[in-house]
């Protein structure tokens, strides 16, 4: 990385250190979203980004992670720091599960992103008749009172919460950072750009697609657990559902597949757009319900149609980073 | 659980999943051969249930009159669509695909919304109500109806491929791009076209599932999902393969629903998916590429 | 990699700028001063009016906008209403609860929906903002042990033991004996919680004459029920007792006259769907004699002809019976905030939460007894009706003291 990139982290590092002093309440509830999108966008990144295959079905592993750690909060008070070995047990499985299926019998492209999306129902209409985690009637946790900061039991201020997924997020950002200049992720470089290729100079695909799930999956997992403790509250039907799976894989596509930045970017960007849309629409007075999400949809048409790969490209070229944006 | 029963299930299966073959049709004739991931195939079909909702209370228009218009506009609809906004896409990366539609999707979900607002809507035809008896069954007149019509249009959509020389053209592209290129097929013309005929399947398809089903805004996901489930059960590029396909998920579906818990029905859907995908991809009636 | 056409630079430039505008704008919108306005009562509304409980949403908003109006003819006090939508969504629904409370809401009331509603008590209790339930069964919110969270609503055990005791009314007020019943339900939150529910109540009480023969849960997302009714209706009960959700109680209705099923009665414990004005319009005739056991405003009491009154002039097209649960309890929730800042006389979150829970009003408009609060925060003795459709709108047939009318039951043209 160049000293301008040195800088400028530097200073966003700063500054999101800084955030719960200097914001109010809401912002700091909009930068928690931001960063919890940030880091199943990076999650996910590793698989698509790195890997070449498009998983359309992510909220799999955010719901049984959370629903892991979740039930063994509420049936047996394990906290959530041991609750979250459980989850990434459990998501590593299943993405070992889904990516053996898939690349034993040779399943790619749209039909891998397929059998994402069918493991990911096939979960959630299981977990909505799962009596022992509340099935579709919800798993509730029992929320403390928050005067003081529980980091054991993860119960605590907003501020707290932010730090976790603050936390999060940059070891996610370490963790692939150094991912991709290790042997695996040239090998996942190479697999991506031209598999054929790849296999006849060596390279054992199939590992390293396997491979490739699996980080993305576990790292996935704590997302989930961070989820059942921040809300409190767990239905099949929203967590498992596949516009969750969608939310997930925006920021990255836009921010920039593959760059280390994009995921970050991209659910910035997402998430005060949301947000901002809903602010002007109030301000101009037009409030019929779905126009807000008309604008949004059409943002998202424009950034896919004009800048195809995404925002963080041009950015990182603008402000003079350099053009894979840190890779 | 008596036979009645179950031979009653198994019909209104069959004749349900007639319709939502003419559906997946549409989009087996959009993947096959524009190669084009429609994440949008189900909110195209809702806004054609829309459509048929607003001409049958704004002109009492029956919707077996209305299918004809809305066919036509349809078509117009998808080869404007195809040639303006899909086709540079055609060469981008699957994601970037994927993202537009979905994008697409978001816009059409949300505009349905603010014009029809999220009740649930419906073609009431007084005269479907009663059913046809035929011993101890039980046949839905609607559905009856709908899955006749769906036959007629898929019938129409075969004859056009296999005897008319635009047909043949449409089939070569999609079997040899290039070949068809250097041939002298005018490609993108063709693919507006194919795609302009997928969108006139969804129409139909929209229109007949009127009859069957209530129409909300929220429809559209669960029916992509479906056209997709169904497309890789049948067979990618076998039109024959989306129509069995259908009447299987139809069936299988409502066979679950009897057999087992009525809420868990949809998994069995999924679970053939995985099986269709890991131990026959190129699906039942598909050719193997 | 594609190369960029050169015009397209100036697009990619200021498309940017503007994002990074919009994205500014927003974050640093102003932070709502909160004005020392002892005069008036900032009450945040947040439902869902777009998203898959829109029309829902939208049905509480009319009861939220009428508020202000007549709440300053009854108390004298002034309300400002600040709307948000929560888009079904609960991402949204917390966000959203922060930014009113950050604009100087000095309460909260909503959200219809129970995983959101959970959502927003979370951040009401963490910044000691008082919120006012409107709508949400699930028991668990009023079970935490919340000191600023309270609940103008049944939960769903309260709703399943009003509901069954009142079907034992209906069959005593109708001297009828049916001995079996099919019990249908959605499988989503509610309907778990009611089916729970009735398992739980059904064998205490002694005076239902019927057994249910056969329960079928169905998935809410379900646009063919075909399979279910044929279920329900081989079960040979005397009439079905079902759970559900608009969409679906249409799709069932249709289905069971497509199947040419006639039994005694549809009853529902306590759900929505049958009563909504939706019902009315899609099925037509076809609605007629369905029965609902639900929280339902007294037609009787002297607060709903205000309201109606207020209802419709501002919904001239519109009858106050088709929203009678939804815009009655969210005008109720308001009514609670205004009565106690009456009493209070500050806006202070605190003092405001205090007077809350010393609330005691007896002139109401929903049925049951006085809105008193216990020691969760939950109000008891909220009643339900016996709610039936009659000429095709939603009539109270029981208790017989609200009654408009007496209870069809067999509906004609049941078949024994």
């Amino acid at each position: 990385m160049n000293r301008r990139a040195v800088q400028w982290l530097g200073a966003l590092a700063a500054l999101l250190i800084a955030l719960p002093a200097l914001a109010g309440s809401y912002l700091l509830s909009l930068a928690t979203l931001i960063l919890f999108f940030a880091y199943t966008g990076q999650a996910w990144n590793v698989m698509m980004g790195f890997a070449g295959q498009l998983s359309l079905g992510h909220a799999l592993y955010v719901g049984v992670g959370a629903y892991a750690a979740a039930a063994l909060f509420v049936h047996f008070g394990i906290g959530p720091w041991a609750g979250l070995w459980l989850a990434l047990a459990l998501c590593a499985l299943l993405g070992a599960a889904i990516g053996f299926l898939a690349f034993r019998f040779g399943i790619s492209g749209v039909y891998f992103a397929l059998l994402t999306i069918a493991f990911a129902e096939f979960t959630r209409i299981g977990f909505e008749h799962f009596d022992w985690v509340g099935a579709s009637g919800g798993l509730f946790l029992k929320v403390a009172q928050r005067e003081h900061t529980d980091l054991v039991n993860l119960r605590g201020s907003p501020a707290m919460f932010y730090y976790v997924m603050l936390a999060l997020t940059a070891a996610a950002f370490g963790f692939c950072a150094w991912l991709a200049r290790s042997r695996a992720g040239y090998y996942w470089l190479a697999i991506r750009e031209n598999e054929e290729a790849a296999q006849a100079l060596g390279i054992h695909t199939f590992r390293y697609k396997m491979l490739a799930v699996l980080v993305s999956s576990a790292m996935t997992a704590p997302a989930g657990v961070f989820f059942a403790f921040y809300y409190n509250n767990l239905f099949p039907e929203q967590i498992f559902n596949i516009s969750r799976s969608i939310e997930i894989i925006l920021g990255p596509i836009i921010g920039g597949l593959g760059t280390l930045f994009g995921p970050i970017l991209g659910a910035a960007v997402l998430t005060v757009l949301a947000d901002g849309l809903t602010e002007l629409v109030a301000a101009v007075g037009w409030e019929v319900p779905g126009v807000k999400q008309v604008f949004y949809g059409v943002v998202l048409l424009g950034v896919v149609m004009f800048l195809p790969q995404g925002i963080w490209p041009a950015l990182a070229r603008r402000l003079g980073i350099g053009a894979s944006g840190g890779r | 659980m008596s036979l009645d029963l179950v031979a009653n299930t198994v019909i209104g299966g069959a004749l349900t999943g007639l319709v939502y073959g003419l559906m997946a049709l549409g989009l087996s004739v959009i993947f096959g051969v524009v190669r084009v991931v429609n994440f949008a195939h189900g909110e195209m079909m809702t806004i054609a249930m829309y459509a048929t909702v607003a001409l049958f209370s704004a002109l009492d228009l029956d919707p077996f009159v209305a299918v004809v218009p809305i066919a036509a506009a349809f078509f117009a609809a998808g080869y404007l669509l195809q040639a303006g906004l899909i086709n540079p896409f055609i060469t981008r990366p699957e994601h970037s695909q994927f993202m537009l539609l979905v994008a697409l999707a978001i816009i059409i979900v949300n505009a349905l919304l603010m014009a029809f607002g999220p009740d649930a809507r419906t073609a009431q035809l007084d005269y479907l109500l009663d059913p046809i008896e035929l011993g101890p069954l039980l046949i839905d007149r609607g559905k009856l109806a709908a899955a006749a019509v769906a036959c007629v249009a898929s019938a129409a959509l075969f004859a056009f491929f296999r005897y008319t020389l635009t047909g043949t053209a449409i089939r070569a592209c999609a079997d040899n791009y290039l070949g068809a290129a250097v041939v002298g097929i005018r490609i993108r013309h063709l693919y507006a076209l194919t795609f302009g005929l997928g969108a006139a399947c969804v129409g139909v398809a929209g229109c007949m599932m009127v009859l069957l089903v209530d129409v909300t805004p929220a429809l559209g996901p669960a029916y992509t999902l479906l056209a997709f489930v169904i497309v890789i059960v049948g067979g990618l590029g076998s039109l024959t393969g989306a129509l069995l396909g259908g009447v299987l998920i139809g069936v299988s579906e409502a066979l679950a629903g009897v057999l087992f818990v009525p809420s868990a029905k949809s998994m069995f859907s999924f679970a053939l998916l995985v099986l269709v995908l890991l131990f026959r991809p190129q699906g039942l009636l598909g050719r193997r590429t | 990699m594609s190369s960029q056409p050169r015009n397209l630079s100036l697009n990619r430039r200021k498309f940017n700028r503007a994002l990074a505008g919009a994205g500014a704008a927003a974050a640093l919108a102003p932070f709502g001063i909160v004005r020392a306005q002892a005069t008036r009562l900032k009450v945040g509304v947040l439902l869902p009016r777009s998203g898959f409980q829109g029309f829902i949403g939208q049905s509480c908003q009319k009861g939220a906008d009428l508020a202000p109006e007549v709440i300053k003819a009854m108390l004298g006090v002034d309300i400002e209403l600040m709307n948000a939508d929560t888009e079904t969504n609960v991402d949204v629904a917390r966000t959203r609860a922060e930014r009113l409370i950050q604009d100087g809401a000095h309460v909260l009331i909503g959200a219809f929906d129970s995983g959101q509603s959970s959502a927003i008590a979370q951040v009401a209790e963490q910044r000691g903002v008082p919120y006012i339930v409107n709508i949400a069964a699930a028991p668990q919110i009023t079970e935490q042990g919340y000191k600023f969270v309270f609940r103008n609503f049944q939960t769903a055990a309260d709703i399943v033991r009003n509901g069954l005791a009142l079907i034992a009314d209906l069959f005593q007020a109708t001297n009828t004996v049916p001995r079996k019943a099919v019990f249908m339900h959605v499988n989503d939150t509610f309907g778990q919680a009611m089916a729970k529910g009735i398992g739980a109540f059904m064998p205490r009480l002694t005076n239902l004459p019927f057994k249910i023969v056969d329960t079928i849960s169905y998935d809410p997302a379900a646009k063919d029920l075909t399979v279910e009714v044929s279920k329900a209706k081989a079960a040979n009960a005397d009439f079905l007792l079902l759970v559900s959700r608009l969409n679906d109680a249409i799709l069932l209705r249709r289905e069971m006259v497509k199947q040419r099923w006639q039994p005694m009665g549809v009853v529902s414990p306590g759900s929505p769907g049958m009563y909504e004005e939706q019902f009315f319009k899609t099925l037509g005739k076809l609605s007629e004699y369905c029965i609902s056991n639900v929280p339902w405003y007294n037609p009787k009491a002297e607060l709903t002809a205000v309201v109606e009154k207020a209802f419709l002039k501002r919904n001239p097209k519109d009858k106050l019976v088709y929203h009678g649960l939804n815009a009655g309890f969210t005008f109720e929730a308001i009514l609670i905030a205004a009565d106690a800042f009456k009493r209070a006389r500050s806006t202070d979150p605190k003092t405001l939460a205090d007077a809350i829970r010393q609330t005691h009003i007896t002139s109401k408009m929903m049925l049951g007894g006085p809105i008193k609060f216990n020691e969760k925060g939950q109000v008891e003795g909220i009643g339900s009706a016996c709610v039936q459709n009659l000429n095709l709108k939603p009539t109270v047939v029981l208790p017989a003291s609200a009654a408009e009318t007496k209870p069809v039951f067999p509906m004609p043209g049941y078949k024994a």
